[in-house]
């Protein structure tokens, strides 16, 4: 099985977390830039993390056959605070990066006036730089905050079909499934979504343009609960193609819209310097 | 060492990089987007003439080279800053090539203290003799540290002394009481400092 993991927060895991997932089929994954679990204060701040997300990870990740991509934006809930406002200023310098892939997280989380403001001139920026956009949906009041947001898309002039609206569920699925949008699950241990109600999911609405993921961080996540999605799928009765096209072609389909999406050589080559101490970063 | 105009030559036919090249002469600050484009624009395998260059890292050292002179250290300072792992890589190769002087050595520290291979290996090629003695040397360690090869350190022949040398048998030392092997090339650096 190979595993296109389209939003993991890979900042937050450790190399262990690497092994696993390449043992277990994990070839390419999308870092979507988010919150950080404690909120920042300053532009800088940002500057370095995005940094990192086009720097310091895909090395990491590269040193386990992994191939990293990234999302940059600044995420609903910092766009709250007036002190990050500046990050919109930084965002053109990232969006032009090759690593980047769409502009995200964007969205809404409490559904402010602030973050309308953000997300607006953020799917913006995505026509500008001619990028997919992430579209994070709120963990309150999720329907209304996915309503809101496809009406927000839809006033954007992005194409439907450039956009992802993520961390759906059983209710806010059906409210995208004919939008033309593309769909995102996130499967988590015991909250969002979970393997079997994905898969009665995929049957009950098919497998065009649905996107899984274990959009794992430092929260209780669990990276390895795509490889758990494509098991659960066979052990259905889907085919080894269909778990292909969910969990391999449709993230490829989708991010690489961009034409910046670089899946060269994952077989072969290896970095420059591998099978040295650098895999504990020069320890 | 190649100049620019080799490096240009070497890139063959390229409308892309030369309109680029031209708005960063006409406006200086338009290379915040350009040296990121270049990557898609300009990628691939080294030219046949510029082995050691990827094709990407050769068109952006080229679009650093059309800034005005007075512009170069300020805008290859800003490239690097928010540059990606290929694009900082990029800037330093290319600061042998700009007329900037010894300006550009903060940039050289950043890329020592990373623990990414490819920037520590590109900040000690011929830029590095802007390195202070002691700089240059812990800089050296590291790449033995790290595994990087000796052969990315630019005029290493001519640079290693006697302290380089005790740094080297220390970390020899070390190893070998930790019962891992110590890299052949060091020991070979050993071996001559020793012998000289």
């Amino acid at each position: 099985m190979r595993i296109f993991d389209p939003h993991i927060h890979m900042t937050s895991r450790t190399t262990d977390d690497y092994e696993r997932m390449a043992a277990a089929g994990v070839r390419a994954l999308v870092e979507p830039a988010f919150w950080l679990g404690q909120p920042r204060t300053n532009p800088g701040s940002f500057a370095d993390y995005f940094d990192g997300l086009v720097g310091w990870e895909p090395f990491r990740a590269s040193q386990f056959g992994i191939r990293h991509h990234a999302t940059i934006a600044l995420n609903p809930k910092e766009a709250n605070d007036p002190r990050c406002r500046g990050v919109l200023d930084l965002l053109p310098r990232y969006l032009e990066k090759d690593g980047v892939v769409a502009v995200g997280e964007i969205g809404y989380d409490s559904m402010t006036p602030e973050e309308d403001e953000v997300f607006a001139a953020q799917l913006a920026l995505a026509v500008e730089h001619d990028l997919p956009a992430l579209v994070h949906t709120p963990h309150r009041d999720k329907a209304r905050g996915t309503e809101r947001s496809l009406a927000v898309v839809d006033e954007s002039g992005v194409a439907p079909g450039r956009v992802v609206i993520d961390h759906l569920n059983e209710v806010t699925v059906k409210l995208v499934r004919d939008t033309g949008c593309w769909l995102g699950f996130s499967i988590y241990p015991d909250t969002k979504m979970s393997p079997p109600r994905m898969v009665e999911i995929l049957r009950e609405y098919g497998l065009e343009r649905m996107l899984v993921n274990s959009a794992a961080d430092w929260g209780r996540s669990d990276p390895l609960l795509t490889l758990a999605t494509g098991e659960a799928m066979l052990a259905a009765g889907f085919s080894d193609d269909d778990v292909d096209r969910v969990l391999w072609r449709n993230p490829v389909e989708f991010y690489g819209q961009s034409g910046r999406l670089d899946l060269s050589d994952l077989d072969g080559a290896q970095p420059t310097f591998a099978g040295n101490s650098i895999l504990r970063g020069g320890s | 060492m190649k100049t620019l105009a080799e490096l240009r030559a070497a890139l063959g036919e390229r409308p892309w990089l030369d309109e680029a090249g031209a708005q960063v002469r006409a406006d200086p600050g338009a290379i915040g987007r350009l040296v990121p484009a270049a990557g898609r624009k300009c990628g691939g395998a080294p030219p046949d003439e510029a082995p050691g260059w990827g094709a990407d890292v050769a068109a952006r050292a080229v679009l650093l080279g059309a800034l005005p002179a007075e512009r170069v250290a300020a805008e290859a300072g800003e490239a690097y800053r928010y540059g990606d792992a290929a694009e900082k890589r990029a800037v330093l190769k290319a600061l042998p090539l700009l007329p900037i002087g010894g300006d550009a050595v903060p940039l050289l520290h950043d890329a020592i203290r990373t623990n990414d291979t490819r920037l520590v290996a590109a900040a000690l090629g011929p830029y590095a003799t802007h390195l202070d003695p002691p700089a240059w040397r812990q800089a050296v360690l590291k790449c033995v540290f790290m595994g990087v090869p000796l052969s990315a350190v630019d005029g290493l022949g001519e640079r290693a002394d006697a302290e380089l040398a005790g740094m080297l048998a220390s970390f020899a030392e070390e190893r070998r009481a930790a019962g891992r092997d110590v890299p052949a090339d060091a020991l070979a650096v050993l071996e001559s400092l020793r012998e000289g």
